[in-house]
């Protein structure tokens, strides 16, 4: 195998980690989340029940920094719900610094009167469980809420993500030509949101929102799947 | 908890009829939306399919149809569809498909039909556009009055009682009034295949049982093919509503047989369409037969506009509106002159009354000015007989000017004794334009070479077409001179492909539909037609006729139907627009005010005209060069 395919991490075991995470951990509002179970993964994708997640963060560094803001849009391949759309705006406990503000407009003072993201739990936690949860640039969102996890109930919490940056990395990799591969050239286009998404002819949005930028997230995905692949696939060989 | 959807709510903002919403309003259509997807090629809404939501464009550009297939509008951002849908009981009425990609909004049908309620401006915007049709559609007892969609047959009233020709008046009557009809279809029994003939001979009526037998006393042992009438108009059973219309209306014919083959599945009946279609433009023609006086026909004229307007909400295409138009014009005509009869006396010689230009072309519409001519028996006499068509000029000409058909400008009217020629003097005169083209005479009499006969002798007037289709199509340099005369009226592109306007009196800088559109592709059309020897009028029968017998490159024909298609429904429409709003209907657009679609719509039927004179060039050039 190529060293570029190699980029690729090798899905997990998911129904078996889910079967343990039930029984090991402890967080009751963690232990109703594995509870509620796995989307199956042959399921196909016409049928599956996404929903398209987004944070905003302080800064860039899972580590050093933290959520500021929350936006979660269920959705379907052929429909995007906003009805059932959530916004939440969470306390960091890092500092705000001002270069970020620039980027997502979340002030200081928004985050203090805002709950900490240990006591939205029970109400976040809930709108992820028994779906397949739908990012771009799976990095953010698999660490930042993992490392917030760890610090705020010392448990780990990870589930299946559908990366919409990794999907259209590989299908730029099968549209290069016979000569690209033979030379291992990379696809040399953009997995920048705003450029995928022109790819697309989807309209320009206004990002860093995290209700936007994950409604954002929805429809690359429905567009995605509408160009390059058939609902019947099952949803166990997207996810990772 | 539900969340703000600031991209959305900012989108729909900027669009009619969302941005006359109070923002609150607003922000929760936003926030109760759908959003859904869709590649470039896929279908969005199939017909009869249940639908939930009101559709708006975000991005991209979707077709919509008819549901025979027609495309009936494009829409880009902001565009919306599935309204009638929606408000006609949750059945997809127009399918819709993806232009480009596209992604669409969704509203739910319920938050639709509450703000349609709720917010009056909000709901006009629907209330002008289809729901006004669609009221219209639901208030008569019809379910549907589609005409160009609605075949005839699907409105017969029954299978057709049918008798042999054999059968005497006798045996008809009594079978008449067993099946309790007015009519019997008359068939011979044994087919003819080889001959290709029709099995259907003859229509016997109770009108001719009344006037035949009874009134005249011929015996009841008369076989009824001694008195049916034998010269009629059949269609195939797959005719449209409005063509059967047209067809009954044109050859005031008040049964039409349906034809599957050689055999007539039924006759529809003037009462059949009465019944289907009772709001229609046929209703208005009965209306103008119907007034005693010139007061009262004038009187009558004044709701013409609103029938126009009528049919093109109804969705009726150009070839729809331009022939029902002349019919209309045709039926006042016609009324007219017996009016003219009645006042006058009987005609000293027989005549025949010419319609000419758009009206013989069945391309009439709102505005347009009357052009005719009288052709007379060649026993007329002028000394003895000129008083009386002068007058009967005079009246006709008076009268159609009082009902909105203004003076002809360049006199080719009736009332213009140079108009006024005996069959033989026509057919000297249409000679000597073929045979001595003279490019400025030429142009001066083009109109005449779309002719029709409207009212008396209307034979005289076929003869004249074939006359004229023969003879012209044998004339190379006549046909290179008419050419020459087509390429006068230029299409309003510049070098780069941008619109030309012209100044004008009432809109500043304009685009005239007819000069710079229609009027030069009907001279295009008009030309191949005689090269061809075709006697037909209409542009887009001549159109047949050419592509039939093969004159154009592959695929022209069809471009140049679509191109007249498309640059006349920008005229109907422009003129049913003008009515509607209280201004007077003209042909003088501003492509400003034109959607991006329509002007590259409109571009590109321009396009194709451009093309087309190119083509006449090469083509008739070539061959006068043989003279």
């Amino acid at each position: 195998m190529s060293k570029h395919m190699s980029a690729v991490p090798s899905p997990l075991n998911w129904p078996g980690y889910y079967a343990q995470q039930l029984k090991t951990c402890k967080d009751s509002r963690l232990k109703a989340f594995f509870e509620a179970g796995l989307v199956a993964p042959d399921t196909p994708l016409n049928e599956v029940p996404f929903v398209a997640l987004d944070f905003e963060t302080t800064g860039l560094n899972p580590k050093d920094h933290g959520i500021v803001s929350v936006g979660i849009v269920p959705f379907t391949l052929s429909r995007i719900r906003c009805k059932q759309a959530s916004h939440f705006i969470v306390n960091p406990r890092q500092t705000l610094l001002p270069k970020s503000i620039t980027f997502h407009g979340i002030t200081h003072s928004d985050v203090q009167a805002a709950p900490d993201l240990e006591d939205v739990l029970h109400d976040f936690l809930p709108k992820l469980a028994n779906q397949v949860v739908v990012v771009h640039y799976r990095q953010i969102e698999r660490e930042f809420l993992n490392l917030a996890l760890m610090a705020r109930i010392q448990e780990q919490l990870f589930f299946p993500v559908i990366d919409t940056m990794t999907l259209e990395e590989h299908i730029l990799k099968k549209q290069r030509t016979m000569f690209e591969r033979l030379i291992g050239q990379k696809p040399n286009q953009s997995l920048r949101l705003p450029d995928i998404r022109e790819r697309y002819g989807l309209p320009r949005y206004h990002l860093h929102h995290a209700m936007t930028d994950a409604l954002a997230t929805a429809e690359v995905l429905q567009a995605q799947v509408a160009y390059h692949f058939d609902g019947q696939t099952p949803i166990s060989e997207l996810w990772c | 908890m539900q969340a703000e959807q600031v991209e959305v709510s900012s989108f729909l903002s900027q669009y009619q009829p969302f941005d006359e919403l109070p923002e609150e309003a607003r922000d929760a259509l936003a926030q109760s939306i759908e959003i859904a997807y869709f590649r470039a090629g896929s279908q969005i809404l199939n017909f009869r399919d249940p639908i939930k939501d009101l559709y708006v464009v975000r991005s991209g550009s979707v077709e919509v149809f008819h549901r025979n297939g027609e495309l009936h509008n494009r829409l880009a951002e902001g565009g919306i569809f599935g309204q009638m849908g929606v408000l006609m009981n949750g059945s997809v009425r127009f399918p819709v498909k993806a232009l480009d990609d596209t992604l669409v909004y969704c509203i739910p049908d319920e938050l639709f039909k509450q703000y349609f309620a709720e917010y009056d401006a909000f709901g006009d915007y629907f209330e002008t556009d289809e729901a006004e049709v669609l009221r219209g559609t639901v208030s008569r007892s019809v379910e549907s009055s589609d005409l160009s969609t609605v075949q005839a047959k699907t409105i017969l009233a029954r299978r057709p009682v049918i008798a042999s020709p054999e059968m005497t008046v006798q045996q008809a009557a009594k079978r008449m009034g067993e099946e309790d009809v007015s009519f019997i279809l008359v068939c011979s029994s044994h087919s003819e295949p080889e001959s290709g003939q029709s099995k259907l001979k003859g229509i016997l009526t109770d009108q001719h049982l009344r006037q035949r037998i009874v009134a005249d006393g011929l015996p009841l042992t008369t076989p009824i093919s001694d008195v049916m009438t034998q010269e009629f108009e059949v269609l195939d059973s797959n005719a449209y509503m409005f063509e059967a219309m047209l067809t009954m209306l044109r050859f005031n014919q008040p049964q039409l047989p349906l034809m599957h083959r050689d055999e007539p599945i039924g006759a529809l009946t003037l009462l059949d369409i009465l019944r289907h279609e009772s709001q229609s433009s046929l209703l208005f023609v009965k209306g103008i037969f119907a007034q005693q006086s010139i007061k009262d026909l004038v009187r009558y004229s004044k709701q013409l506009p609103a029938v126009y307007v009528r049919m093109v909400n109804e969705d009726a295409n150009s070839h729809m509106v331009g022939s029902a138009m002349a019919v209309i014009g045709r039926s006042f005509k016609q009324h007219l002159l017996s009016l003219a009869e009645e006042k006058l006396g009987k005609p000293p010689v027989p005549y025949c009354f010419l319609a000419l230009g758009s009206m013989a072309r069945d391309e009439q519409l709102l505005v347009t000015d009357q052009d005719n001519a009288l052709l007379l028996d060649d026993a007329y006499d002028p000394r003895e007989h000129e008083a009386y068509f002068e007058q009967l000029a005079k009246f006709v000409c008076d009268g159609l000017a009082a009902c909105g058909y203004t003076y002809c400008s360049g006199d080719i009217m009736a009332t213009n004794p140079q108009w006024r020629k005996t069959f033989t003097q026509w057919q000297e005169c249409f000679a000597d334009w073929i045979d001595n083209p003279e490019p400025q005479a030429l142009l001066n009499s083009s109109i005449f070479f779309d002719l029709d006969g409207v009212w008396g002798e209307t034979k005289l007037a076929d003869i004249l077409k074939i006359f004229i289709a023969q003879r012209a199509k044998k004339t190379p340099r006549f046909l290179a001179s008419l050419a020459r005369n087509a390429l006068s009226r230029t299409p309003p592109l510049g070098f780069f492909k941008n619109f030309v306007m012209e100044p004008d009196g009432r809109h500043g800088k304009s685009i005239n539909l007819k000069r710079r559109g229609t009027a030069p592709l009907s001279d295009v059309i008009r030309v191949h037609a005689l090269a061809v020897g075709s006697d037909a009028q209409n542009s887009f029968e001549r159109l047949d006729d050419i592509n039939e017998a093969g004159l154009l490159p592959q695929g022209k024909g069809r471009e140049l139907s679509d191109a007249l298609e498309y640059i006349s429904m920008v005229r109907i429409r422009h003129q049913a627009y003008d009515v509607e709003h209280n201004e007077s209907p003209d042909n003088a657009i501003n492509p400003m005010h034109l959607s991006t679609f329509e002007k590259r719509n409109l571009r590109e039927a321009f396009q194709v005209l451009d093309n087309a004179q190119q083509f006449l060039k090469y083509r008739y050039h070539s061959q006068s060069a043989f003279k």
